[in-house]
């Protein structure tokens, strides 16, 4: 599968979302000889934004950072069962992890831009997979960073360092440049978590755009935060998922009692 | 002794015999612990004296451009011998430094855990420890006695020794030092191992490394034994690199022995030379390679 096609971005009317866009069957993962997920099963819907909530440890990171494979930079660890993008198995013999990298994107709880400028970190991705032509390059920093909602705060300042930027600016500048790599999938790991109430609001905003374009799964800790952003929500404990609805339905009837107790403040 | 009396609520014992004696011994340790700074400063202050004062006097021009004086003759310089440091100190740091600087990549992006890891480490704080004559006698071995002759790259493989283990371990400590959060990101946007070591951990390292490097050269620029009997000495200009050459350590380890004076002052001036070198490759090293941010 070649997974750096992106008819869904070139399309003028981008068809129907497909319901199993990311699919996870029967997952069960292993840090050595503990076990972190038991037979995950879930469905992640096309240009939507699916949320993971669960109190900590209940492993919603552990199963996100597993979706473009990140946890293989931890030795020891071990999975069964299968995750597949657009029905391909993420683990297939044929798959590179790069490529499935750049399809799947991620941003981590505490920004990380590189000790360069705005504009190096933004297109750091199409520098690795080969792109140097500037225009391209120029072309894909307005984007990105105008798709963040940062371009008028940085189109002034691109040849200066990110390090000088805001907290908030930090982080939107973290999803630029991994919108950049124009991923599929963009995964947020508490994107909102170290930033202040103002900068938040930007984020989920820029999160409600971006769903346009993009399928979104997002970690969080604040129940409020997956209500206002996010159209499924996933409840994880223990390692388990124990529900996966429209996050309406979550929040205002949830089915599983563990799930009641969550968001109600039982337990967190 | 002024004791202020304090009103009894700001303390017990104000004005006991107590409370005298903790504020005596507070104020006795902190004029220790100064006391001891400042003769810390001595020895550096009065090396840096006694350079300037013996070593101005002849220091000129000629001193760059001329030959060694031969015994009890006065005038001479002793360009050779500060061409001969530069040429082996760089052919060491040829040797020692991307091997130095790759080992210290291996060990700490690679595999740290490995045995072969671990071993390397074990090795290099060993290494710190050999006597610098002995690396001399490593390069006597293996490049004098199997060449025949003494050389510019006998000395130049026994300063390589000497100047290894620091590189190499203070690569590794630049490396470790890198945020592993830079690194995360890398692979988070598809790059390989290889395209994250050279675009983001060498980079961010560089600052420290450099400043190992230039630990090193500090170092192997002032060692005398690793190079007497390696590159030996040279009243000449050096017309190759594999016969006897001179170096500023040994002609000073020459001239303070010889019983004439302008030898001797000539040995004092050739120091000056060495540690403005020295210094002034350190300061270039901070100018060029700090951080910018």
């Amino acid at each position: 599968m070649n997974m750096t096609e992106d008819s869904a971005h070139s399309d003028p009317t981008p068809r129907p979302g497909r319901p199993d866009f990311l699919t996870v069957r029967n997952f069960d993962f292993f840090y050595g000889k503990k076990q972190a997920l038991f037979d995950i099963n879930m469905d992640i819907p096309e240009r939507q934004v699916t949320a993971f909530i669960g109190p900590s440890g209940c492993g919603k990171t552990t199963l996100l950072r597993n979706f473009n494979r990140m946890n293989e930079l931890i030795d020891g660890i071990r999975h069964e069962g299968d995750i597949r993008l657009l029905g391909q198995s993420i683990y297939d013999k044929s798959v590179e992890v790069i490529a499935l990298r750049r399809s799947i994107g991620i941003v981590f709880q505490k920004s990380n831009p590189f000790p360069k400028s705005i504009y190096e970190n933004i297109v750091y991705g199409l520098r690795i997979s080969g792109q140097n032509k500037k225009s391209l390059l120029d072309e894909a920093v307005e984007r990105s960073l105008r798709a963040a909602a940062l371009w008028d705060e940085a189109k002034d300042r691109l040849h200066e360092s990110a390090l000088g930027l805001s907290g908030g600016q930090m982080q939107r500048l973290c999803i630029a440049r991994a919108i950049a790599n124009r991923p599929k999938v963009l995964l947020m790991d508490e994107p909102c978590s170290a930033l202040d109430p103002i900068a938040t609001v930007k984020v989920e905003e820029l999160i409600h755009e971006l769903k346009k374009e993009f399928t979104i799964v997002i970690v969080t800790h604040n129940m409020q935060q997956a209500t206002r952003t996010s159209d499924k929500t996933a409840f994880f404990y223990l390692g388990k998922l124990i529900e996966f609805a429209d996050t309406q339905r979550i929040f205002s009837n949830p089915g599983q009692k563990q799930t009641e107790d969550y968001i109600t403040g039982r337990f967190g | 002794m002024d004791t202020t009396h304090a009103p009894d609520f700001f303390s017990d014992d104000a004005g006991s015999t107590q409370a005298i004696s903790r504020s005596l011994w507070n104020r006795m340790l902190s004029a220790i612990c100064i006391g001891l700074s400042l003769l810390t400063l001595v020895p550096l202050i009065s090396i840096i004296y006694l350079l300037l004062k013996n070593g101005l006097p002849l220091l000129s021009l000629s001193v760059f451009t001329r030959l060694p004086p031969a015994a009890g003759m006065a005038g001479g310089g002793f360009g050779n011998a500060i061409l001969g440091t530069f040429v082996m100190v760089g052919l060491g740091l040829l040797a020692a430094g991307p091997l130095g600087i790759l080992s210290a990549i291996y060990i700490n992006e690679y595999a740290p855990a490995s045995r072969l890891a671990r071993a390397v480490r074990i090795v290099a704080k060993l290494l710190t420890g050999i006597p610098s004559i002995i690396c001399g006698v490593f390069a006597f071995a293996v490049v004098v006695s199997t060449t025949g002759a003494f050389s510019a790259y006998a000395g130049g493989m026994a300063l390589a020794v000497l100047m290894l283990p620091t590189i190499l371990l203070t690569s590794e400590q630049a490396l470790m030092g890198v945020q592993s959060a830079y690194r995360e990101a890398s692979y988070g946007l598809g790059a390989t191992k290889f395209q994250t070591i050279v675009r983001i951990v060498l980079p961010d390292a560089l600052p420290a490394i450099m400043t190992g490097i230039m630990l090193a050269v500090a170092r192997a620029a002032g060692e005398t034994a690793p190079l007497i009997f390696t590159a030996l000495f040279s009243q000449f200009w050096a017309k190759s690199l594999s016969e006897p050459t001179a170096s500023l350590s040994v002609l000073i380890y020459n001239f303070s022995t010889v019983p004439f004076p302008h030898q001797i002052r000539m040995a004092w001036t050739a120091s000056l030379v060495l540690v403005a070198f020295v210094t002034l490759a350190n300061i270039t090293a901070q100018l060029v390679f700090s951080k910018k941010h």
